[in-house]
């Protein structure tokens, strides 16, 4: 299919392009928290983005995922707040943020090379809980992290007099600070989605498929299978801390809180259902599972009530059941993801036969 | 001839089994070098000493002028050994010609920068790789199916891929662990000439094989292992007469 109706693909690009940019302007008519929503939609994008490349690509299974997020997270909020009086600009401090996590990637790969599948998943699992704990511990006898109170007033992006937390009329419209905001991950969502798609079709995306497909068979064809993997730990990283960074600048105040196992469950998830090492299934993994909790918050409530006339089961619950009934259905008739890459697909149809 | 690979007194031991004793021997090059013994010999121990899997207890090798021993099984490869698997191991998910394609990876040198940039050395790279690999699929015959995935193809052409997969390697030795099993008279004729070929192209063979036929038939030189001792060596026809290989093989004459 690669490239049969070039003119085609550039039209639907284009056409993709001119919704994306228009978007925010249109939830806002149904309100600014719907371009809030869309931001944390597109940071889980950029997760989801990271982990695929440990996950999809080198066949690494990472359930301590979000640790790197609160890495970034942290760099940012501890670099740009009253906590410790410093306020650096974002441009310094996201790549700070993204360097660190890398840095953490490589720690976590070093020791855990060896291991593979579930142990592999044991380990991070408890990578990201330690990660979790520390920030929730560090506030004594030096107060570092500020303990379970979290870090708050962490400043917005700002460059000169431009402030992503202030409104602003440029050309006739009303930018609010979330759709400033919009436009600024849309920009890096784009860039990593334009870096992971190169890196998959590429020498090194090569390596990684040879290490998830056959580690012995990829170290006898001279790949060195340590450096790869290290490389695999250390790019979703640094795109973990660079969303965790940005995730900081948003909500302006983080907690230990925000970092939960449950996170990490949650972008696997993500990878898994919209189809692990398919970038664009991941894409949708990520943009589904951000906005159905969303979408049913607004609507089992007045379904409830004009059915039953009051509340019976909270959005919550339902929430958690929804999710559950949609990865079993995934795991039963879909089980390479929705937008399925074409090696799982294989990887899985001969498994089943 | 100049010697291509030598290995001196090399021992390896699994728990209670020494699986090979002080086992010596050279490989000059353009050889098609063989090696053979009954199963449980020590031959599979053999190549994957050789190619860094496991380290030996004793002794060491020496190729293309260098010390091997401590190398591991990318270093391996980076020197000039390629090998195949007894039991095939291709990346069977992808297709034949990204299985060459990732063959050529220690010949090539793209990092993250040129892989996410694709400035033009980069672009020039991925074309020379897909080109060879394509080369590589045409010389082994398999090149009609390059698109499909390697662990769909029929039994012989997995084996063909797996070599092409190693020369993609450019490797001055390749190491083949029994690439006739599991093939037919004619596919096994076949797969001779396609050895005879790649000798004649200038790369030296070592082979591991039970088909007797195919080693008698393409082997200048040939070991014979048992129990993971070294128990003659030499030309096939006169190998074929030792008194030694033949009670290997067949046990010992009841009244002899």
């Amino acid at each position: 299919m690669k490239g049969r109706h070039p003119a085609l693909v550039w039209v639907g690009a284009g056409l993709v392009g001119i919704a994306l940019l228009a978007l925010p302007f249109a939830l806002a008519q149904a309100g600014t928290a719907w371009v809030r929503i869309t931001n944390f939609a597109i940071l889980y994008v950029l997760l989801a983005l990271g982990l695929n490349i440990v996950v999809g690509f080198a066949g690494l299974l990472d359930l301590g995922y979000i640790a790197f997020y609160a890495l970034g997270a942290y760099v940012y909020a501890l670099l740009a707040s009253p906590h410790f009086g410093l306020h650096l600009p974002f441009w310094l401090i996201l790549p700070i943020g993204a360097l660190v996590a890398c840095l953490f990637g490589v720690l976590l790969g070093a020791p855990t090379l060896k291991l593979r599948g579930d142990y592999l998943a044991i380990v991070t699992l408890g990578f990201g809980e330690i990660i979790r704990i520390f920030l929730n511990n560090l506030s004594q006898p030096v107060n570092i992290t500020n303990g379970p109170q979290g870090v708050s007033r962490i400043d917005p992006f700002r460059f000169g007099g431009f402030d992503f937390g202030k409104s602003e009329t440029l050309f006739g419209l009303a930018f609010s600070g979330p759709v400033k905001y919009y436009y600024f991950l849309l920009a890096m969502m784009m860039a990593v989605i334009f870096v992971t798609v190169r890196l998959q079709d590429s020498r090194i995306g090569r390596a990684w498929e040879a290490v998830r497909e056959d580690e012995t068979a990829a170290r006898a064809m001279g790949i060195n299978t340590t450096n790869i993997k290290l490389l695999a730990f250390a790019m979703g990283a640094s795109f973990g801390g660079l969303a965790g960074g940005m995730f900081a600048a948003i909500q302006g105040f983080i907690s230990p809180e925000s970092f939960v196992l449950v996170e990490s469950i949650m972008v696997v998830s993500m990878v898994v259902l919209g189809g692990m090492g398919n970038v664009w299934g991941v894409i949708l993994g990520a943009v589904l599972l951000s906005f159905a909790p969303e979408v049913l918050r607004y609507t089992v409530e007045p379904v409830q009530k004009s059915i039953f006339g009051k509340s019976l089961i909270e959005p919550e619950v339902i929430r958690m059941l929804l999710f559950g009934l949609a990865m079993v259905l995934i795991m039963r008739f879909r089980p390479a993801g929705l937008l399925p890459s074409a090696v799982r697909k294989r990887e899985l149809a001969e498994r089943k036969g | 001839m100049s010697l291509l690979l030598e290995a001196s007194g090399v021992s390896r031991r699994f728990g209670g089994v020494q699986a090979l004793t002080g086992v010596s021997f050279s490989i000059s090059r353009g050889e098609i070098y063989g090696l053979i013994g009954p199963n449980g010999a020590g031959k599979t121990t053999l190549f994957n000493l050789l190619t860094g899997i496991y380290l030996p207890d004793e002794g060491s090798f020496g190729f293309d002028g260098h010390p091997l021993s401590r190398l591991k099984p990318h270093q391996v490869a980076e020197a000039g050994i390629a090998r195949t698997f007894q039991n095939i191991r291709l990346f069977a998910n992808l297709s034949a010609l990204e299985n060459v394609m990732i063959g050529r990876h220690v010949r090539t040198r793209a990092g993250v920068l040129g892989a996410v940039l694709r400035d033009s050395a980069t672009r020039r790279e991925e074309a020379a790789i897909e080109r060879r690999a394509l080369e590589l699929l045409e010389y082994v015959g398999i090149a009609a199916r390059a698109n499909e995935a390697a662990g769909g193809l029929p039994y012989g052409d997995q084996r063909r891929l797996e070599i092409a997969r190693a020369l993609a390697t450019d490797p001055k030795l390749l190491a083949l662990d029994e690439p006739a099993a599991g093939m037919n008279a004619s596919e096994t004729l076949a797969l001779r000439k396609l050895l005879e070929r790649i000798r004649a192209d200038g790369t030296t063979i070592l082979l591991i094989e039970h088909d007797m036929k195919l080693v008698m038939g393409v082997c200048d030189r040939v070991l014979v292992l048992d129990y993971g001792e070294r128990i003659a060596e030499g030309p096939p026809g006169e190998v074929q007469k030792d008194p030694r290989v033949i009670e290997a093989y067949l046990g010992v004459p009841a009244a002899a």
